[in-house]
Formats: structure tokens, C-alpha cells, sequence
């Protein structure tokens, strides 16, 4: 069954096409890398997940809902940097979590503050962070500010969470480290995950499937002529290896999908 | 070794930071004792000992007519129109600058116009805030606020529109409203900011201060000073413009300490 769908997306930037006829059905609890040089619409369509930006046409629905027009809480994010608020603490950027969108002015008072940072500090434990609960991100290490933007996505508890390139600005062992750390917290949560990453090694290993946006078209006389699609869409269950098909179709001219009725 | 790359050590910085003072130092003891020698009654230079004499009766007697210490109620009065001034100031930079930082329409509607209305001289405005607020408390205040709120209000937009995107996507994400996102995320980030904007501003906050005092008044520094300046008294003016020089310094101090104090993440704030 189809979580994520994604119809006959297009995205112009003016006349300039960026991304073509991009259709995706992603079932839930997959975990979708997503690969491709600089400048071929990755981080574009990760914006259209995110409801950052909307296609000029086509449309992205998540669980069947209306597509959306601004990002909302059906969405977790966590960017390279600037992932967690600056001004607060660890334990109140995971309270932020809950108090954001749950209150009317952002922010728990009396008991249900004090039960708050009580679930907070539970949180924190858990991801290893428990004993810098009070420091400010700033001295944290990248790899625990990015373990910590992970769990504050979560704690808002998104129905598909977005990684732009998380793990891209850590050394290579920290890397490793969150890399279990991230496939833990999905076996624990089974959440919908889509990475964008330029480490095909890191695609391969967390991802259930790989998707490869290419230009399917080549002018070399006029490069931006054409718009990039997904031209590749590896099974990597298993690395990757036997699973591989090639998406020829997107070769070629052929009439639009019929619209997929969303599922009750 | 490059001068660029060689460093003082702290005894030497500390005598180095010294030496512009007391050259000050010397050269006004000079100066005022070779008019003296001139001409004993002298009153454009006076003694040092003369300048501290007159400073200490300044802060210890009470004037005669009203038994009050005109020194404190100068003092009161020009720290309250500073302080009222740039309070309103503060308050106006942090409304209008999260109201045009945070909403497109809000800044298409309202940045032009204070852009052209921060390019008035407040000074040239001044007789206008004269007629219209009359010569009392409101006339004095009113300038510091329209000197120093343009220059608040743009410069907090311009640090609420750098804030990076990704913090108020995230917060969108977190389901975050407008109000949440700018009570939350923008106006805690831009504490820190209004404090250094308000330590800029308090240059320009005493010159129209002072400015205002010394048209009509009746007390406050910039008022004495212009008022003794009709006798000569240079000893009372340069007693006054050390006092004001003084309570500057401490008024910016004060601030980088409380900024430092209250915000401590905002050192090496990177997210």
C-alpha cells in the first residue's frame, strides 16, 4: 500500500526545468535514500516532501491527506546544520518538541512543564545525552547536535521524517556511530524515512530502496533544457546487489499514469 | 617577526592601554598651567586640583535656594529621559523588527517607509517636537525615541531575517504557529542583538539628550552644562562632561555583562 505518493511531479524554477514527471509510491515504514550529482533536484524534491516549496504541477500526499501547502507536523526534519534551536538546552529543545505545536503560546507552565522535561530527560537518556541535558547546543560535538535533531524530530512525532544530508558535515567513525544509532531508533519506532546523501556507501547501508535522480535527457548544446527524474530505483535490502531495476521507461515518451486513487 | 603577528603581553597591554590617558593627563596640566602663569585668574583651563574640588562640592552640597544637590537631580533626570527614551526605542525595534522580519507583507508594507523615515535628521525635528509635545518631560524623550527606533527597528528586521530558514522550517515542523515561531525561536535570538543595537544607539541617545537639555530644560546634565557655560565655569562643564562620559562607559558596560549573563548560548551560536 502506498504511504508516500508521489504523481506526475514537475518543478520549474521560472522557465527553467528542474525536476520532470516524478512518480514515487513509497509504502510506510520504508527507508528511502535518495542519490544524485549537485544540481539534479534532490534537495528540490526533498523541499516538495517537506511542502518547503510546492510543484508547479502534479502533487505529493502523505497517508492519503490533501497535499500540503506549508510544513507541518506530519513532517520531521533534520538539515545538516542549524538542525536544533540555538538558545535553548538539549532537555528544552526536546520539550520544544511537544510544547510548539501543542500549546497555545509554545511553551508548558507549572505541572505540565515540570512532567514535560521529565519525559525529556527520558529521552535524552535514552540517546545518550542525558548528562549534557542543561548544556547549550553549542557545546555539543556535530555528531551529538545531530543525534539530538534527531530525536527532537521524532519527539514531534512526524508521519514521515526528512534527512538532508544529516550526516555529511561528521568524520567518518562518528558517521558509523549514527549510523546504528539512526537504524536503532528505526527498528525501534519504524518510522518512513527519506535521506538525501551525497555517500553512496551510506545510501546503500541504511536504505531499503536508493533512488537515483538523473537528467534522463542531455542537450549539450543547452544543458538546462530538461528537467532531472528519478532514472534509477535500487532495491537495497540486501546492499543492493541482486536487486537492481533499471527504470528504462523514463527513456521514453509515453502517456501519464492514470491518477492512483489514495487509499481509505 | 611580522609586527602583524607579534603580541604585547598583559603587564605591557595594561601599561600600553595606559599611556593615551595620562599623555591626556599631562597635556592638560601643561597646558592649563602655563595659562595660569599668564594669567592667574584664567577660566578657559582650569587646575586639575581646581576641576576635582569643584567635582566634590558638585556631589556633596546642596544648593542653596532649593537645599537639593542639583548634581544628583541632573543626574536623575537625563538617566530617566535616556532610559525612558531608549526603552520605548527597544520596545518599538523589537515589534516593528520581528513584524517586518518574520511576514513578508509586513515588510513590503512597512521597510520602505522606515528606511526614508531613518534618513530624517531627528535634529532638524526638533522644534516640531517642541511645539507639539510642549517643553516638558515628552518633548525630550520623543527625540531620543525618533533618533534611535529607526535605526533599532532596521537593524533587528535585518537580524530576524537572518536567522537561518532551517530553524523556522523546523519549528513549522515542530507545528509551530507565527506567534510561536516568533515568541519563540525569533525574539529569544534577537535578545542578544537588541542589546548590542542598544549599546550602539547610546551614543547617538545622549547627543539628542543632551541636545534637547540644553534648548529647554529645567535640569539635567546637558542642561547645566549649557547653563554654567554663560559663566565661564569650566570646571563644573568639564566635572559634568567626565561624569557623562563616566555613566556612559558604565551604561555599555553594563550591557555587555547583561547580555553575557542572560545569553550565554549566544557566544558560538551555531545550530
Amino acid at each position: 500500500m502506498s504511504y508516500v505518493t508521489v504523481r506526475n511531479v514537475f518543478v520549474s524554477y521560472g522557465p527553467r526545468p528542474i525536476l520532470e514527471r516524478v512518480n514515487l509510491d513509497i509504502a510506510q515504514g520504508e527507508f528511502v535514500s535518495i542519490v544524485g550529482a549537485s544540481g539534479c533536484g534532490k534537495s528540490t524534491f526533498l523541499r516538495l516532501l517537506l511542502a518547503q516549496e510546492r510543484p508547479t504541477r502534479g502533487e505529493i500526499r502523505i497517508a492519503g491527506a490533501p497535499p500540503a501547502v506549508e510544513p507541518d507536523r506530519a513532517r520531521g526534519i533534520v538539515f545538516q546544520q542549524y538542525s536544533v534551536f540555538p538558545h535553548m538546552t538539549c532537555r528544552d529543545n526536546i520539550v520544544a518538541a511537544e510544547a510548539f505545536g501543542g500549546t497555545r503560546f509554545g511553551a508548558f507552565f507549572g505541572a505540565a512543564r515540570a512532567s514535560a522535561r521529565q519525559r525529556a530527560t527520558t529521552v535524552l537518556e535514552r540517546i545518550g545525552l542525558g548528562h549534557v541535558a542543561d548544556a547549550y547546543p553549542s557545546a555539543l560535538s556535530g555528531g551529538m547536535r545531530q543525534r539530538l535533531a534527531i530525536a527532537q524530530a521524532l519527539a514531534g512525532k512526524p508521519r514521515i521524517m526528512l534527512l538532508d544530508e544529516p550526516f555529511g558535515a561528521l568524520d567518518p567513525g562518528t558517521k558509523l556511530s549514527m549510523h546504528a544509532f539512526l537504524l536503532g531508533l528505526r527498528r525501534e519506532t519504524g518510522m518512513t524515512v527519506f535521506m538525501v546523501t551525497h555517500d553512496l556507501e551510506e545510501a546503500f547501508k541504511l536504505g531499503d530502496r536508493v533512488l537515483v535522480f538523473d537528467k534522463p535527457r542531455w542537450d549539450p548544446d543547452f544543458p538546462e533544457a530538461y528537467g532531472a527524474t528519478i532514472t534509477y530505483d535500487f532495491d537495497a535490502r540486501n546492499g543492493g546487489v541482486p536487486y537492481q531495476t533499471i527504470k528504462e521507461d523514463t527513456h521514453v515518451l509515453e502517456p501519464e499514469p492514470e491518477p492512483v486513487a489514495p487509499p481509505a | 617577526m611580522r609586527i602583524i603577528n607579534r603580541r604585547p603581553t598583559r603587564t605591557v597591554a595594561f601599561l600600553l592601554m595606559l599611556i593615551p590617558f595620562v599623555l591626556a593627563l599631562v597635556a592638560y596640566s601643561y597646558g592649563s598651567a602655563a595659562r595660569r602663569a599668564e594669567n592667574p585668574a584664567d577660566k578657559l583651563l582650569p587646575a586639575p586640583m581646581q576641576i576635582v574640588s569643584t567635582a566634590v562640592s558638585l556631589v556633596t552640597e546642596p544648593d542653596r535656594r532649593s537645599g537639593e544637590i542639583l548634581f544628583w537631580i541632573d543626574t536623575r533626570s537625563s538617566l530617566w529621559r535616556l532610559g525612558l527614551g531608549l526603552g520605548i526605542a527597544a520596545a518599538l525595534g523589537l515589534g516593528f523588527g520581528l513584524l517586518t522580519g518574520l511576514i513578508p507583507f509586513a515588510n513590503a508594507g512597512l521597510a520602505p517607509f522606515v528606511a526614508v523615515l531613518s534618513m530624517i535628521p531627528p535634529l532638524a525635528i526638533l522644534p516640531i517636537l517642541f511645539i507639539v509635545f510642549g517643553l516638558g518631560e515628552l518633548s525630550k524623550v520623543a527625540l531620543i525615541v525618533i533618533g534611535t527606533a529607526p535605526f533599532l527597528i532596521r537593524d533587528l528586521a535585518q537580524r530576524v531575517a537572518e536567522i537561518p530558514q532551517e530553524l523556522i522550517i523546523k519549528a513549522q515542523t515542530l507545528g509551530a504557529s507565527s506567534g510561536v515561531i516568533a515568541l519563540r525561536v525569533a525574539l529569544p535570538q534577537i535578545m542578544p542583538r537588541l542589546i548590542g543595537a542598544l549599546r550602539l544607539a547610546l551614543g547617538p541617545a545622549w547627543l539628542f539628550l543632551i541636545a534637547a537639555e540644553a534648548i529647554a530644560a529645567e535640569s539635567g546634565l546637558g542642561y547645566r552644562i549649557f547653563l554654567v557655560r554663560r559663566y565661564l565655569a569650566m570646571d563644573v562643564i568639564l566635572s559634568y562632561v567626565i561624569w557623562i562620559t563616566l555613566l556612559a562607559f558604565l551604561a555599555d558596560l553594563a550591557l555587555k555583562l547583561l547580555a553575557r549573563r542572560l545569553y550565554p548560548w549566544a557566544g558560538a551560536a551555531t545550530g
